[in-house]
């Protein structure tokens, strides 16, 4: 386990800048988490780290040394990719043991066996260790991939959208998984996903990044609660951050352009009048979607709410956000 | 606009039956969701419905006529796919036209109804554009105007969202029960997703291996589950089950959990045997003074709430809580049940026992 320093890194594709000066600090034994829509630069942060490709400027240094002149193989780094690789004509079993009879790591077979229990155990693939990995459904073969990188120790563990091709039950199950394995490791993961659920609940820091740039680094919880700017304010949220220019309230700070309001920034009962346009039972939840001045808000209210379509209510923002005309947080 | 019935419908393939003596109704202007996993029956059934596959045996009636046996093309009835089927070397407007062309409606006719639809979907701008070209929003609009134009008695919807990513797909779900809203037609619409199903579905029906498990509103299904499948399907995370031995008397207001009485919706039937307490993530409270006690395993933090999982004496427990209250990995803490809220299983069948909470909604005993 190690920890991994980017230092003003800076990587293009022709005339895209993939990322813009670029530094961040993945502690040793975290769990960090990128996030962004494609495009902003994820996996290309993945791909640099593990050396399959190479930075302009900058330096990547994994446990304290440059990586730069080292082979993705020298780098000792475990990689798990969204599509699932593995060696088609091989048991699973022998997927799993591959990386361990590597010429490098040339592990004792009793340790592979012991390993290759554990694992299969925690990813819950035990049944299928005879099996040849074409013989597995999509989401058990994207499990022995990622069984795959846990046998291993390696400096870091990278990993891209791992879970993205599983259905949501197994998805938020392998969360749980997923986190107290790091945990219980004390590895390191950097970790990219366009999903914030898993940002949020996995991650020990997440990075925001925007067209290339990191643009905030910190706690799930500091992002959440005080984001920089209005993009990273959008990222995370259920149902997401609502955005109305600041005059529909008033009484906003100098220079406060737009308000942003999640449903705990939203109290029901006095203040600007709007109308109900729909009710969304989700079960758990009722979301409420509103017009007001022609805005669309949507809230979360009581799950039996009695209100309906066309119902009057009034609305006020309390403790809301407010960013400048750049989008940057004011208050 | 229709209304469409089922009754004792059934589908075999071979040896294999794929749906089994289904009936619910659909109310005429229903946004009605065939809901479950993969292989449960639900594509099935939507392609009975449509005339694409024909019964073993049952009926099928829309507004009132037996269709069972008809072909698709006597039924009246829009068919939309996941994969956007599209004529790639025409415009959009050709693309809209064809179907009305098609049945030999007269060029001015034509004319006025794409021009009606492109309005109704906001794609006016595009008429004259490839579809090639167009984003994957756009084409999805194109598809559904190439449904809508024909004025059709009823729309089938087979998963329509589920190639997109999660962020698109909330914006079109959003688009097209507005859409519906608009045109009040008949639509039936096939889904694994139990959170698409809730946000769009006037009706629900849960299928599992071809049976029907459940048909309701979607915040009735929630609340008062009929099966221990539709409890666990449906809400994310799902409904804890703590099972025991147990017995619960005829009009008992409590149940016994290990030491300690737990308040529970009155019981309409006495049972005994191997059965589940069910309660909800968000319907258990951390307490200090809880009786019920729970380890701290894990929590996930959600931004307004977090979801603390636990390890108690019947195994792993779920809460969802404020992101506020204080629960440390580690520690044990006290816990309390919303008792108007619990569900009484018999853990052997699956089914739901009878209540003071359920009655309105459950159709067995």
């Amino acid at each position: 386990m190690a920890e991994v320093l980017l230092q003003h890194v800076t990587k293009s594709f022709g005339k895209i800048q993939a990322l813009a000066d670029v530094s961040m600090e993945i502690p040793n034994g975290s769990f960090v988490v990128l996030l962004g829509p494609t495009g902003a630069g994820k996996t290309t942060t993945l791909r640099l780290i593990s050396g399959l490709e190479r930075p302009e400027t900058g330096d990547i240094v994994i446990g304290g040394k440059s990586a730069l002149d080292l082979t993705p193989a020298q780098r000792d780094i475990a990689m798990v990719f969204q599509q699932y690789s593995l060696y088609p004509h091989m048991t699973v079993r022998d997927n799993l043991a591959f990386p361990l009879r590597s010429p490098i790591l040339q592990t004792p077979e009793d340790v592979i066996k012991r390993k290759i229990a554990e694992v299969a155990e925690m990813l819950r693939i035990s049944s299928k260790l005879d099996n040849k990995a074409t013989a597995l459904s999509g989401g058990e073969m994207q499990r022995v991939s990622i069984g795959r990188a846990l046998v291993r120790e390696p400096a870091i563990y990278l990993m891209d959208e791992p879970l993205s091709s599983l259905d949501a039950k197994l998805r938020a199950e392998l969360r749980v998984e997923l986190k107290s394995i790091q945990a219980n490791l004390g590895a390191t993961f950097l970790y990219v996903t366009h999903d914030q659920i898993e940002a949020m609940t996995m991650a020990t820091h997440v990075g925001v990044l925007d067209h290339g740039r990191l643009v905030q680094f910190g706690s799930p919880r500091e992002i959440y609660e005080n984001p920089i700017n209005l993009y990273v304010a959008g990222r995370l949220g259920i149902p997401r951050l609502n955005v109305l220019p600041v005059e529909v309230f008033g009484n906003a700070p100098a220079k406060a352009k737009s308000i942003g309001l999640r449903p705990e920034h939203i109290v029901l009962g006095r203040g600007k009048a709007a109308n109900v346009t729909r009710v969304e039972r989700l079960g758990d939840q009722t979301r409420l979607h509103l017009n007001l001045n022609g805005h669309d808000i949507i809230t979360l209210t009581d799950v039996h709410t009695r209100l309906e379509p066309g119902d009057p209510l009034s609305i006020r923002p309390r403790n809301p956000l407010y960013f400048d005309a750049s989008g940057a947080r004011i208050a | 606009m229709a209304e469409i019935q089922i009754k004792n419908l059934q589908k075999r393939f071979g040896s294999f039956t794929a749906v089994q003596s289904s009936s619910f109704k659909i109310e005429d202007g229903e946004f009605f969701m065939l809901l479950g996993p993969s292989g449960c029956g639900k594509t099935t059934t939507l392609r009975m419905i449509a005339g694409l596959e024909l019964p073993s045996s049952g009926e099928i009636y829309i507004d009132g006529e037996e269709v069972g046996q008809k072909p698709a093309s006597k039924r009246d009835i829009a068919f939309v796919f996941q994969m956007f089927a599209l004529y790639p070397h025409m415009n959009v407007r050709k693309n809209l036209s064809y179907p009305l062309i098609s049945q030999g409606m007269p060029r001015e006719q034509v004319r006025a109804k794409v021009a009606e639809v492109a309005g109704i979907l906001g794609i006016g701008g595009i008429l004259e554009k490839p579809v090639g070209g167009l984003s994957g929003g756009d084409r999805q609009r194109v598809a559904l105007g190439r449904a809508i134009v024909r004025n059709p008695k009823a729309f089938m919807m087979d998963e329509p969202l589920g190639a997109l990513d999660a962020e698109f797909r909330e914006h079109m779900s959003i688009e097209l029960r507005a859409l519906h809203d608009r045109m009040g037609a008949t639509t039936v619409y096939v889904t694994h997703d139990q959170l698409e199903a809730m946000q769009m579905g006037d009706k629900i029906v849960v299928m599992n291996h071809g049976v029907i498990e459940q048909f309701g509103k979607p915040q009735d299904i929630y609340d008062k589950p009929a099966t221990m499948f539709v409890a666990d399907f449906i809400g994310s995370p799902s409904m804890n089950f703590l099972r025991f031995h147990g017995n619960v008397e005829m009009g008992a207001k409590s149940i016994k959990l290990q030491n300690h009485k737990q308040a529970i919706p009155q019981m309409r039937v006495p049972f005994e045997g191997d059965l589940a307490l069910g309660v909800r993530p968000e319907h258990i409270r951390l307490a200090d003074d809880g009786v019920y006690r729970g380890a701290v395993k894990a929590t996930e933090y959600l931004g307004t709430t977090q979801i603390v999982t636990l390890k108690t004496a019947h195994g792993i427990v779920k809460a969802r809580t404020a992101s506020g209250d204080v629960a440390r990995v580690g520690e044990t803490v006290g816990l309390k049940f919303d008792e108007k809220t619990i569900t009484i299983f018999d853990n052997q069948t699956g089914h739901a026992l009878r209540s003071e909470l359920n009655e309105g909604v459950l159709g067995h005993g």
